[in-house]
């Protein structure tokens, strides 16, 4: 037996089979399916495949920031031993990564030159070692050219970029100055944060395996592999269907390997020059030189509001930067439009064009940058209206989307602000400056969540077996985002099967195409694919035991219904049973605002002599709709609360104004928060239902923890020292002048 | 040359320049010690050697023909696994699980360490060592996870470390 069930979102889906499962296995605290795999080093990573007579291959990155090749002279290290070749090709490989979902070729063409770094060949050897000492040693010579490389002197060049699907560049609605002008309380303040990288543990890797038909396997570190296939086939101008990518573990993305990096160009094209396979790892340093970096901001923040703290004037205006011809912009303000209402508001972003590595979506690209900004601002408007920021919130609280006046699907900020504030102890927060705790000034800061929701068409096959196993198959990830389980538990909730009885694939572009981990979409896309495929099992089980559907019940194996118990295997059949599912978006995106939201609470201790900021403890509340599995749903959200702990605290990745080089190319002086940095985190997850989201009534979480995060701690570090440090991060040394005298 | 592996001998041929960890990657197909930068800085190639942690990417695999090399592989495998690998997947204490075979056997060292006595940066009492959350938290700090599962990690370690 087999089927499909197709379901696009034009209309709400006000029950779900999962609440009514008697398995009752979703939502619980499993642990992860794949975790024994993982703690025994038995889970295959992109560069981690046995592949036989594989070459080693070395990127090469430009040693100058803009400018021509003249000539890669292959012969400088050919005669080395173990080398086998050089290989370049000026016309395709990829300069550029390209972004997330991008069914087309990443920016292609490596003779210019547009930033230090730029991947301009590979070198192959029969070792590792001989590949980089070869291409250490690769001559190659470029005509260098005068660049844009310098932020602050080139600001004043910013321009508006094309419209995004995300968020318009520029959105104004009445009039912000003279609301500004005529504002009991007001603040005008800018903000800055600085490039970070995703900084995933799994360097980038592809292996590259051409067949006898022109067909490639690339075993790839990559997040979405059904778009990630179409932008390699395209930039090899090669079929679609001649490309697969194989990734079932990826060691971390944080937006990184959203699309494609140009090491998996450089062994593709490496491995058909060859005629034998190619493994090619990024070092360390090429990942942060060559993938992609969040943008550097600039957002100028204007709050107004009346006598009783009512917003009458919200701007918020960003500059970010990329290089030129590249369509991404940081959308900072995209939480900005639905989190607050006002009469009148600004919200733009222009965008400085430099010759900097590309800038792209890391981790809640817009909320994670553009809440550092407006979540401090509300402190300060709080501080300045004699109010409390919680109350702030409250007062400003909007009834529907502002933008549009659709209503909120779900939306339960005050409530994650309020069981959040009484389980921290936010009635013990002293004025800013009063806390002392020894040699440590002690204060609290929150801050409000808010990430909007997303859905992508996504499919998945289930083969329900004569052996009463389920099979579920689907080019879906897990990143370590938990996909595997959660998975798991939606087909055996659906199945009545105990997770131990589902096998869950993912990760290869044979199986159906998906929508792949980001965006937080990964959850409500692939689950709600995989539900769908399993309504329609249910519903040919009941056709075999002659009963509908809703009559029936499917519990540890076994079918219920009628008086009668018969094992699901043999209503499968000797040919099992092969249902498809696939969720389209629709009109439920327009129709409502859908978004999840959250608190967050901090406390932090700074250093009255030193200026040391230390996270003493952090709680986060949030609402985000069904949580599938209550351990993988808090390990997501405490992943998210700590990079707002490097943004706020640590992460600064600084170009070099003459040449746009990093400066701070490795882990040793990119500073991502290492265990000690990070305190006991608390996670509290309000019981939702999102009808309007998608079947299984889930929304995204893998990014709302760190949206707002890094504005609870600077509004701690505010609250413990009376200091505002409005330049991330909030290193000692931009607090260190403003703390008393000892 | 002769590498004594988890207790079985494995012969290879590296070159001089090859890191301890490219020999157990790409010569004896150990690969789940992990490489995360190659320059010390990350921990994710952590094993044992002769009983000590250590980041197998800052050694030459040709110094170690004589040594006893323990890798992720050795302290247990997914159908048998060890007490700290059990607690891993109970406590969570991992997400995307690149960093964690290295966060396991810097464990396994670390507890090692705690029990000969060694005192650390934060100990307040450098004769006694108490291994609480602070310690594992400050004695761990060596391998980083960009997931942050550290509180899982914590809370796993603790577990056994208590047991």
């Amino acid at each position: 037996m087999s089927g499909t069930n197709a379901l696009t979102m034009d209309k709400p889906t006000p029950t779900s089979l999962l609440d009514t499962g008697a398995q009752g296995i979703i939502g619980k605290g499993l642990d992860r399916v794949d975790g024994p795999l993982k703690v025994s080093g038995s889970a295959t990573y992109a560069a981690e495949h046995a592949i036989d007579n594989v070459a080693y291959g070395v990127l090469v990155g430009s040693k100058v920031a803009r400018g021509k090749i003249v000539s890669v002279d292959a012969d400088s290290v050919r005669g080395l031993p173990g080398v086998i070749d050089v290989v370049t090709d000026f016309e395709t490989f990829a300069r550029n990564p390209q972004q997330g979902g991008e069914t087309t070729a990443p920016t292609q063409g490596v003779k210019d030159v547009q930033y230090f770094g730029e991947i301009v060949a590979i070198v192959l050897a029969e070792s590792f070692e001989a590949a980089r000492d070869a291409a250490q040693q690769l001559t190659v010579a470029y005509e260098e050219a005068e660049g844009r490389f310098d932020f602050d002197a080139l600001k004043g060049e910013a321009e508006k970029p094309a419209a995004s699907d995300q968020v318009p560049p520029h959105f104004s609605e009445g009039d912000i100055d003279s609301a500004m002008a005529n504002a009991a309380v007001s603040i005008d303040v800018t903000y800055t944060t600085p490039s970070q990288n995703s900084a995933a543990m799994e360097p980038h890797a592809s292996i590259a395996v051409w067949d006898e038909h022109g067909a490639l396997t690339l075993y790839g570190s990559y997040q979405m592999p059904t778009s990630d296939a179409q932008q390699l086939a395209k930039a090899l101008g090669v079929s679609a269907k001649k490309v697969r990518i194989v990734a079932p573990y990826i060691g971390g993305g944080f937006g990184s390997k959203l699309g494609i990096a140009p090491e998996s160009v450089a062994a593709a094209i490496a491995a058909r020059t060859l005629g034998r396979p190619v493994k090619a790892v990024m070092a360390r340093s090429q990942v942060f030189d060559a993938t992609v970096r969040r943008s550097n901001t600039e957002q100028r923040m204007r709050l107004g509001a009346d006598a009783s703290g009512k917003l009458t004037a919200l701007g918020h205006e960003t500059l970010t930067s990329n290089l030129p011809d590249e369509g991404f912009f940081e959308p900072c303000g995209i939480g900005t439009h639905f989190a607050y209402a006002a009469p009148n508001r600004q919200i733009d972003h222009d965008i400085v064009r430099l010759d900097w590595l590309l800038s792209g979506s890391m981790r809640a690209p817009g909320e994670a940058s553009g809440m550092l900004a407006l979540e401090c601002a509300m402190d300060e408007l709080a501080e300045a209206a004699g109010i409390d920021p919680i109350e702030l919130r409250r007062i400003n609280e909007p009834e529907s989307d502002p933008d549009t006046q659709a209503p909120f699907s779900t939306r339960q900020l005050l409530r994650c602000l309020d069981e959040g504030a009484a389980k921290f102890g936010w009635d013990k927060r002293g004025k800013a400056g009063t806390t002392r705790d020894g040699e440590w000034l002690i204060g609290m800061g929150v801050a409000a969540a808010v990430r909007g929701n997303m859905l992508m068409e996504s499919s998945a096959r289930v083969t329900l077996t004569r052996g009463g196993q389920a099979i579920v198959e689907t080019a879906m990830t897990d990143i370590g985002t938990g996909s595997y389980t959660i998975l798991a538990q939606i087909a055996g909730e659906l199945l009545g099967l105990p997770i131990e009885r589902v096998s869950v694939k993912l990760g290869d572009t044979d199986f159906p195409p998906a929508a792949g981990s980001g965006g937080s979409w990964g959850a409500g896309s692939s689950g709600s694919s995989v539900y769908l495929a399993c309504e329609t099992t249910r519903e040919q089980l009941a056709k075999a035991m002659k009963v509908d559907p809703e009559a029936l019940t499917l519990k540890d194996g076994e079918a219920i219904a009628d008086n009668r118990k018969v094992s699901i295997g043999e209503l499968a059949g000797i040919d099992g049973i092969v249902a498809t599912g696939t969720i389209s978006p629709g009109k439920q995106e327009k129709v409502t605002k859908q978004a999840s939201y959250g608190a967050h609470f901090a406390e932090v201790g700074v250093n009255v002599v030193t200026g040391e900021v230390r996270v003493r403890r952090m709680l986060g509340v949030f609402a985000a709709g069904r949580i599938l599995n209550a351990k993988t749903a808090r390990s997501q959200c405490i992943g998210g609360m700590t990079f707002g702990i490097g943004a706020a605290l640590t992460e600064d990745l600084i170009h070099d104004p003459r040449n746009g080089k990093l400066v701070n190319r490795d882990l040793a002086e990119y500073h991502v928060p290492v265990n000690a940095d990070v305190p006991q985190q608390d996670v509290v997850f309000l019981e939702e239902r999102d009808v309007h989201a998608n079947p299984i009534h889930a929304k995204g979480i893998g990014e709302l923890g760190i949206s707002g995060a890094g504005a609870a701690i600077a509004n701690a570090v505010y609250n413990a020292t009376g200091v505002r440090v409005r330049d991330y991060p909030l290193t000692l040394d931009k607090i260190l002048d403003g703390l008393p005298a000892l | 040359m002769h590498f004594t592996i988890n207790g079985t001998v494995h012969e290879a041929e590296p070159d001089i320049r090859a890191s301890l960890l490219d020999v157990l990657r790409e010569h004896v197909g150990l690969t789940g010690t992990k490489k995360g930068c190659d320059r010390g800085q990350c921990g994710a190639c952590t094993i044992l050697v002769n009983g000590r942690r250590i980041n197998s990417c800052l050694t030459l695999a040709v110094m170690h023909q004589d040594d006893d090399i323990l890798t992720i592989e050795g302290i247990g495998s997914a159908d048998n696994l060890h007490p700290l690998q059990a607690a891993f997947v109970k406590h969570d204490g991992y997400q995307c699980g690149y960093c964690t075979p290295g966060q396991i056997c810097s464990a396994v060292g670390m507890l090692d360490e705690v029990k000969k006595g060694w005192a650390s940066h934060v100990s307040a009492d450098l004769d006694s060592v108490t291994l609480d959350g602070p310690e594992i938290s400050e004695r761990m700090s060596g391998n980083l996870c960009r997931c942050s599962a550290y509180p899982n990690i914590v809370d796993a370690i603790s577990e056994v470390a208590g047991a």
